[in-house]
């Protein structure tokens, strides 16, 4: 044979092999097919992406709305997991290194007193513990003991303004995300300094950790090195990757 | 039911057939996406072919937001709720204060299921359903409104934390997601395979009308 007729035989096969197609797709408004139909190079037009887009905005004032101060619901300590799951981006190997002795926090935007804090003086703050669920956007969720200081208690004490609408949080890693002013001062949302009674080792995020129960993990940055209080919208790394910005739980 | 001058009969209600077909899109989607995440996290030790889920390309999604298209299954599934539930809520209404489930789906209980599954008594005119079809389609109403709850409570297992606790915590909320999914896709898979065997229904359930002498026994969708 030919290479023309063997191309022509491939054709021919490709014909038929289209036509078997429509004709599945005719039949049967199968589940499939409708996936098929609606599924994977749609959600990369930009007109689809940008509906979307303005959905989850949505989803976001929805959820603000939704919100309450009410706690999230805590465990015995028991329940705490003492090998806490590491979750980043990069592996483990990757996790940034940082000198205790030398770190400072960096405070800008709407705050009184912007003096950066060093860890002594954090640790010197009033703490509080929680035994909390936290619940990962990909669906795992993992019961956790954090130790630090009430958020609300660090804001009120830096001279942030609470009326202001958002904080955002800057990382060792290059990871950043922001907040909502509510939900930054839920009783429950901590700057965390410890996991399962001990000081948060590199893998936690050291030195310092969001932990805010009423949103999901990618909301609880690791290794902070800089805050932020805003009214201009700040985004974050997932969340600027097509993640839900409020995702609030 | 009385057929017109032209000897068709009204068997859907047009607020059904709405419902019906925009449902069909909002299950495409809640579906096609809930597989997506499901592949992010599975809980038992399989996944979903990537190509029969919905989120976007994995490869673009990876150059461009480096993650395998979790945030656009996410978008898709945060999107379609709110068309499955509107959507949802309308077909309720209408159900109940039209009257449409007591007449189409009531009265149905486990004598009569038994008595027409085991006697293979399925006749039916087309928008008069026997025991077994009432089941299944009330089965699956059901199967729906645990979805909507099993749901809300894996989104905001904090804000309703009462529904989290009635379906047995967060990690058992997400189980009986899933197996609803399941159940729906089973029904979904014999609706389909019975249309298939009854292709009359189909347009029936399109136009709402089907010709008066299709009151003939036989089994169908």
């Amino acid at each position: 044979m030919s290479a023309l007729a063997e191309s022509k035989g491939v054709l021919r096969r490709d014909a038929v092999r289209t036509i078997e197609r429509r004709a599945f797709l005719k039949q049967g408004l199968s589940l499939g097919a409708l996936t098929l139909l609606t599924g994977c190079d749609v959600t990369d037009q930009d007109s689809v992406q940008t509906a979307l887009n303005a959905v989850s905005r949505w989803n976001d004032r929805v959820q603000a709305a939704l919100f309450t101060n009410r706690l999230v619901p805590t465990y015995p300590e028991s329940a705490a997991v003492k090998n806490f799951r590491y979750n980043a981006y990069y592996g483990e190997d990757a996790v940034p290194k940082i000198d205790g002795a030398t770190f400072k926090l960096g405070l800008s935007g709407l705050i009184d007193n912007r003096r950066p804090w060093t860890l002594p003086e954090l640790y010197a703050l009033p703490q509080a513990s929680q035994v909390t669920r936290h619940v990962c956007v990909e669906g795992w969720s993992m019961i956790g003991k954090w130790t630090g200081v009430p958020f609300r208690t660090f804001l009120e004490r830096i001279g942030a303004d609470l009326t202001a609408k958002y904080v955002g949080f800057e990382c060792a890693d290059g990871y950043y995300s922001s907040i909502d002013m509510a939900s930054a001062l839920h009783p429950q949302t901590l700057l965390t300094f410890k996991i399962s009674d001990e000081i948060l080792a590199p893998k936690y995020g050291y030195p310092l950790k969001l932990r805010i129960p009423t949103k999901l993990g990618f909301k609880n940055p690791k290794w902070i090195t800089a805050m932020y209080v805003t009214n201009r919208f700040p985004g974050g790394f997932w969340e600027d990757r097509g993640y839900n910005w409020f995702a609030g739980i | 039911m009385t057929s017109d001058e032209h000897g068709y009969m009204k068997v859907h209600p047009g607020v059904v057939r709405v419902t019906h077909w925009i449902n069909v899109v909002a299950m495409a989607i809640m579906i096609g996406s809930g597989w997506r995440i499901w592949n992010s996290s599975p809980i038992f030790d399989f996944s979903f072919p990537v190509a029969i889920t919905l989120g976007g390309d994995p490869a673009t999604s990876q150059d461009v937001h480096n993650e395998l298209g979790l945030a656009g299954a996410l978008q898709w599934h945060f999107a379609g709720m709110w068309l499955l539930a509107v959507n949802g809520l309308i077909y309720f209404i209408y159900g109940i204060w039209s009257g449409h489930f007591r007449r189409s789906l009531f009265p149905v209980g486990p004598a009569a299921f038994i008595r027409d599954a085991l006697t293979f008594r399925l006749p039916h005119r087309l928008g008069v359903y026997n025991a077994v079809q009432k089941t299944l389609y009330l089965g699956v109403l059901v199967v729906g409104v645990v979805m909507v709850l099993t749901g809300l409570a894996i989104w905001k297992p904090g804000q309703f934390q009462e529904l989290a606790f009635l379906f047995g915590g967060f990690d058992t909320a997400r189980l009986i997601h899933f197996l609803g999914m399941s159940a729906i896709v089973l029904f979904l898979f014999v609706h389909i395979a019975l249309v298939v065997i009854v292709p009359k229904t189909l347009p029936a359930m399109i136009t709402g009308r089907a010709p008066a002498h299709t009151e003939l026994q036989e089994t169908a969708a």
